[in-house]
């Protein structure tokens, strides 16, 4: 075992895992934080926290990572390239470590422009990092971890162990080089992969193809993402403007129909267009697992963690897997 | 070249509105061929200063001068009489420009008419491109001559990051990402199986992280030295 961590455990034991996210709250309040880990605990393995998505200020990922675990909810703290350089990024490290943190996910992160998009004015005058990129990071991680060193040389009297993660966009362009971009990942030493948001199964299923071939799905734990679709706009909008992401169109037809289902009543147009989003979330998650060399799902209900619960338990994946020690 | 663009006219007068005797002082290389600090550029900011100055009843002197470049004291001597009689000089060559005349002018302040932009290329007729960051530790071998330095948005290694949608950056949709054109890049060249080796953690020393650099060219010197001590010798000799 290199973490020790539940979800290290869970996948090591053959059971998918499932993964959920949790997004911290732009205040300095942590009962939202304690309030969303108790709405998740026992229906995921271990819950991402996110590092200022969106590159919004939020609670630390570390931080709110910290105040999850307290809860018993386990955290799979993220970690952007984007705000910190090598310096500070393993300090972080090894306080996260030090807060009995155990799983880590590497990221570039969203772009500081992204901060000032919808209501809000964001800092897109902000200096950007990128002292290292997230295949970089990995290793980073994994040479703390298994030669006890930093980056610089330096020894380590106690290693930070973590199990290692790396996001991974299957169905980006160019689509072709996508699973190179996993082979630097897992070379560089992700134990785990979170993949984007996917919509279109048949297009996932020729990449996964590609990536048996190239023995990856041996030599790292793919968990294939879905994001929690509510409405037939949020498809669309997912379709045309968010990267690495195509929604076929008979799902947002789909939609569109439960949404006409509703007439002209607004809540009611609300609640049909939900009830599909997840129904159609549980044949996702289905149609994923059934993917050879698939280990599990990260299940991301954007500012909708209650709906994890209801997902989880539909698609036959509760109760989660214990282990005594 | 170094890619300038000119300050606004509302800016340049705020930051010269309170001195009598104004120079504008173009240069002829680089931030001329970007229209922003040439001959040219440097008599029409004249021309508006003055406009502007009897506009608001100020008494000010303006004119304006060029020379071919800023970077080479050889240059700029044959003015720096003239540069004299003047309480301000606003200079439109690059910031290398003004620091350099700083250096040299004694009590008179240079200030800045032009934004110094980046190192870049003329892609069409008034249309400038970013390529290169000036990192000192150049890798375009590895990456089909397209510099992720300079034209990723996040400087990465080991792209593409999951923000690439139809070869554009997640920044925006009239930014490439330079990253889809890297790939495309070595496809074309036939090499893009050397995308795979993993890029390792940069040392950023040579780059502005190491603080400001210079590049020392020690023949050169020593040869410049020798010069030096034949004239001191032949001096001494008289």
């Amino acid at each position: 075992m290199k973490s020790g961590s539940n979800l290290e455990k869970v996948i090591l034991s053959g059971n998918p895992a499932v993964t959920a996210e949790l997004g911290p709250p732009m205040s300095a309040d942590p009962h939202e934080v304690i309030k969303k880990a108790n709405i998740l605990k026992g229906f995921c393995d271990a819950a991402n926290i996110t590092d200022c998505q969106t590159a919004v200020v939020r609670i630390s990922s570390i931080a709110a990572a910290a105040l999850a675990y307290r809860e018993g909810l386990e955290p799979v703290m993220q970690m952007t390239c984007r705000d910190r350089n090598r310096i500070a990024i393993q300090a972080d490290l090894l306080g996260a470590a030090a807060l009995g943190l155990k799983n880590c996910l590497c990221l570039a992160g969203d772009h500081q422009k992204f901060s000032a998009a919808g209501r809000l004015k964001g800092h897109p005058g902000a200096k950007n990092v990128y002292d290292v990129d997230t295949c970089q990071l990995v290793g980073i991680l994994k040479k703390m971890r298994d030669e006890g060193l930093q980056e610089g040389g330096d020894p380590l009297e106690a290693a930070p162990k973590f199990f290692v993660g790396a996001s991974w966009t299957p169905m980006g362009d160019p689509i072709d080089f996508r699973p190179v971009n996993l082979l630097k990942k897992v070379n560089a030493g992700a134990d785990f992969i979170q993949t984007q948001g996917i919509y279109d199964i048949e297009l996932f299923r020729s990449q996964m193809e590609k990536i048996r071939n190239m023995g990856l799905h041996e030599r790292t734990a793919i968990l294939g993402g879905i994001i929690v679709p509510k409405s037939a706009m949020m498809l669309k909008y997912m379709d045309s403007s968010v990267a690495g992401v195509s929604v076929p169109k008979a799902l947002i037809d789909r939609m569109n129909k439960a949404k006409a289902a509703a007439g002209d009543d607004k809540k009611k147009m609300r609640e049909l267009q939900e009830a599909e989003g997840l129904k159609l979330t549980v044949e996702l998650i289905h149609q994923i697992l059934e993917t050879p060399g698939v280990k599990g799902v990260h299940i991301q209900a954007i500012e909708w963690e209650t709906a994890i619960e209801g997902i989880v338990k539909a698609a036959g994946l509760y109760p989660r897997p214990t282990f005594t020690e | 070249m170094i890619v300038g663009s000119q300050k606004s006219i509302d800016e340049i007068w705020n930051m010269v509105k309170d001195f009598k005797k104004v120079l504008v002082f173009g240069c002829n290389t680089c931030v001329a061929i970007s229209h922003a600090g040439g001959g040219k550029e440097a008599e029409t900011i004249a021309t508006l200063l003055r406009m502007r100055a009897s506009q608001e009843g100020k008494s000010m002197e303006v004119d304006h001068t060029d020379v071919m470049r800023h970077c080479e004291p050889e240059y700029f001597e044959p003015v720096m009489d003239e540069l004299k009689k003047y309480d301000l000089i606003l200079s439109t060559a690059c910031g290398v420009g003004v620091n350099f005349l700083s250096q040299r002018i004694g009590k008179i302040p240079v200030y800045p008419g032009v934004n110094t932009s980046f190192y870049g290329a003329v892609e069409a007729p008034g249309q400038f491109v970013e390529l290169c960051a000036g990192c000192g530790n150049c890798i375009l071998h590895l990456t089909g001559g397209i510099c992720p330095v300079a034209r990723c948005s996040k400087t990465l290694m080991n792209g593409p990051c999951g923000g690439t949608n139809k070869g554009k950056c997640e920044i925006g949709p009239e930014v490439d990402c330079a990253w889809y054109l890297i790939v495309e890049r070595m496809k074309e060249l036939g090499t893009l199986d050397k995308l795979a080796e993993i890029q390792p953690v940069r040392n950023w020393s040579t780059s502005r992280d190491g603080g400001p650099r210079r590049v020392s060219l020690e023949h050169i010197r020593a040869y410049e030295e020798g010069e030096a001590r034949k004239s001191e010798t032949a001096g001494g000799n008289k």
